[in-house]
């Protein structure tokens, strides 16, 4: 009765705390300007089912895409047999879905499989991390939390699964000395080689042990849920919604600025009826967050920092700053920092001096891109740093005048002479008559 | 190989009051750069070779503002775009073939917006077309049995998604077509786009078109070829560099099929 309590106390808690975090991360997302994501409904859901729910774009990784495979098959599944442990929890049941029979036995034989999968998985994982040092995994960005915050996902993961075969394999052994309440059921082709080390043990021994291990899968469960809001883990329930909000355009089409075209157009067609509201302007480009649509918030909240972006940036291998993972890492940071400004002040944000572009991100940054668009290509979870990029350049070269010396004279030259280089609209044509 | 080529403007089209069936985009580094005038005229040379009517802007052109929109520059690329596609608009083009990926991209994804509605091909994707109904014969000539490694620009393949049509055009010379490690969607860029062609690189350890041309050289291959005109420069320095000019030369996919065909 009093475990019943508890545990309804805790999935309540669990979960209103969770939602709790979870409003704030929403809030925190739509301090980003408005963007027209809507419609195609099929072909999004399409994208979402392949690349979220079918990790497609993980395969050209195939170590990596194998054993995230385990990881995110067996937490996926492994959570209908939490369900049955709510179950239990609630009406003080046993293993209530043995209902189904032989079925479930099969199912319970399938989840430690599965367990067993994400144990390898973790483990090799954290092996790469800190062993190995995979070199997109140990990079600068990632030092102190990152890296830490990987390492404690990992770590627990390993300690659930583990709690699941030790739960599993003190109820078989109870099964057989204790089965007024543990009736007969499931099969347990992993716990099994486990259990032969209870059968010493007296029932209280081994009911304090499958209890406790239940409890600790629960008390796991909600404590990760609660987790994800401060953890690049978040990726495993927004990858969903961001996959099904990407751009569908081709990757070289960039975003067109109608406050521009409002300047612009009307030197063309006398007649064009301006789109933007001329009595809230907006800066050009972007220098904070608060410059940033609410997808690319969204998308900062989405990266699981795996750094394949990065490790396949032409900038970034030649020894350059920019690092399209830090450019994710610093607006989700940045974000943060102003969403804590926004609840230690009632509601408001009080200007704190600082900027994502300066604070953070460095102009040098900026503008060592390529525009080449490997790192959105790369990204499994369909996260464009190229777009951000792509704002605070304008901001610098709209808002500041501050492009190199060199694009300043590109600019002109374009301006003038109708090209990036100083050559005279006449000669256009030459060619024509130059022997080849 | 016969040294003219014909040429006729858009203006001199519209004074004969004739029509031509396709617009040659020729671009700022196709009409201005030594090395891309070559890729140019091979481009001429195979759309003279089929007969096709086509038509240059001429004086007319200028620059699609691809490196200012890249940039950061949005004012002055809209103001670019604003007054290519009056210019286009006015001659009531309907489908233009460029010879580079950065016009072909801007062209065909960034004008619609502003105005400017047009069917934009890249001339590989014409040559296949070409290639493909029959109105193009192509042979291996002096490149057959060479091995060739295909470079993707950034801007036609990632940006744009295509990767075959090139391809095909190589291969149906009669060559080895090699892949380099990083191909296709994972092509890696040469180090000129996103305006980096107009400045000098941040600090770091090493040149992008080094890295690039490090990797095509890797092949070992007689041919590195290229469909851009950018690529092009950048991949020519990086063989340079490694002093294999002699051995591996850097051409376009126009020249290629120019010089197997000697048209
Ligand atoms: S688009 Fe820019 S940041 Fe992304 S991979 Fe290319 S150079 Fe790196
Ligand atoms: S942006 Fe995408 S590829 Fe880059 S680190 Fe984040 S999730 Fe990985």
């Amino acid at each position: 009765m009093i475990s019943t309590i508890v545990f309804i106390l805790l999935a309540i808690s669990g979960t209103v705390f969770f939602l709790y975090n979870a409003k704030k991360v929403h809030r925190n997302i739509f301090l980003g300007k408005q963007v027209n994501v809507s419609g195609n409904t099929s072909a999004r859901l399409n994208t979402m089912l392949r690349v979220a729910f079918g990790q497609s774009k993980m395969a050209t990784r195939p170590v990596p895409f194998i054993l995230h495979l385990f990881v995110y098959v067996g937490f996926v599944l492994i959570n209908i047999e939490v369900l049955e442990m709510v179950f239990d929890g609630v009406f003080n049941t046993h293993r209530a879905f043995f209902i189904l029979g032989s079925f479930y036995n099969f199912l319970i034989g399938f989840f430690e499989i599965l367990a067993f999968l994400v144990t390898f998985g973790c483990a090799v994982f954290l092996i790469r991390r800190n062993v190995v040092h995979v070199k997109r995994l140990v990079m600068k960005e990632l030092s102190g939390w990152p890296k830490m915050d990987a390492n404690i996902i990992l770590c627990s993961e390993i300690v659930l699964m583990s709690a699941l075969f030790l739960m599993n394999a003190a109820d078989q052994t109870l099964q057989v000395k204790y089965n007024d309440h543990y009736q007969h059921c499931g099969s347990f082709p992993i716990s099994h080689f486990i259990a032969p080390f209870l059968s010493g043990l007296s029932v209280g021994k081994l009911i304090f042990i499958e209890r406790s291990c239940w409890w600790l899968h629960i008390f796991g469960i909600f404590g990760f849920l609660n987790y994800l809001p401060y953890s690049k883990h978040f990726h495993i329930l927004l990858a969903f919604p961001n996959t099904y909000l990407s751009n569908l355009n081709p990757k070289g089409k960039f975003t067109n600025l109608d406050s521009v075209t409002d300047v612009v157009k009307p030197n063309f067609d006398p007649g064009y009826q301006p789109v933007t509201d001329p009595n809230k302007p907006e800066r050009f480009g972007a220098k904070d967050v608060f410059d940033l649509n609410w997808k690319q918030l969204l998308d900062a909240y989405t990266c699981t920092e795996c750094g394949r972006c990065t490790s396949s940036c032409p900038q970034n291998m030649t020894g350059k700053v920019l690092s399209p993972r830090k450019i994710m890492m610093d607006t989700r940071d940045r974000l943060v920092e102003v969403g804590k400004n926004i609840d230690k002040n009632k509601g408001t944000f009080v200007d704190d001096g600082k900027s994502l572009l300066g604070d953070y991100i460095t102009n040098e940054e900026i503008w060592a891109c390529n525009t080449c668009n490997a790192c959105v290509q790369e990204c499994p979870v369909n996260i464009d740093p190229l777009s951000i990029i792509t704002d605070m350049r304008r901001y610098l070269v709209m808002e500041q005048s501050s492009a190199p010396n060199e694009l300043n004279g590109m600019f002109s030259n374009m301006e003038n002479n109708g090209a990036p280089w100083q050559f005279s609209p006449a000669d256009r044509a030459n060619w024509v008559n130059e022997a080849s | 190989m016969n040294d003219t080529i014909h040429v006729k403007t858009m203006a001199e089209f519209t004074a004969s009051g004739e029509t031509p069936e396709i617009l040659f985009w020729v671009g700022c580094s196709g009409s201005f750069d030594d090395r891309a005038k070559k890729i140019t005229r091979a481009i001429v040379r195979i759309l003279n070779h089929v007969n096709i009517k086509f038509a240059i802007l001429g004086m007319e052109e200028s620059c699609t503002g691809d490196p200012a929109k890249r940039a950061g520059n949005e004012f002055l690329f809209q103001m670019q775009a604003m007054q290519n596609i009056t210019t286009l608009n006015n001659y009531n083009i309907k489908k233009i073939v460029t010879g580079c990926p950065h016009c072909f991209n801007t062209i065909k994804n960034e004008y619609p917006q502003l105005g400017g509605q047009y069917e934009v091909i890249h001339h590989t994707q014409l040559v296949q077309e070409l290639i493909n109904e029959g109105k193009l014969k192509v042979q291996g000539g002096e490149f057959k049995g060479k091995k060739i490694v295909y470079h993707d620009p950034c801007y036609l393949g990632r940006a744009n998604d295509v990767y075959e049509a090139p391809r095909d055009v190589i291969k149906s010379l009669d060559v080895d077509l090699a892949e380099m490690k990083r191909s296709k969607a994972k092509g890696l860029c040469c180090g000129a786009g996103g305006a980096q062609m107009f400045k000098e690189a941040e600090k770091g350890t090493k040149e992008v078109n080094v890295e690039r041309a490090e990797e095509a050289l890797a092949e070992n291959p007689d041919v590195i070829a290229v469909a851009c005109p950018f690529c092009n420069t950048m991949m020519t320095d990086g063989v340079k560099h490694f002093n294999k000019e002699e051995h591996t030369k850097v051409l376009d996919i126009a020249e290629l099929v120019v010089k197997a065909n000697n048209l």
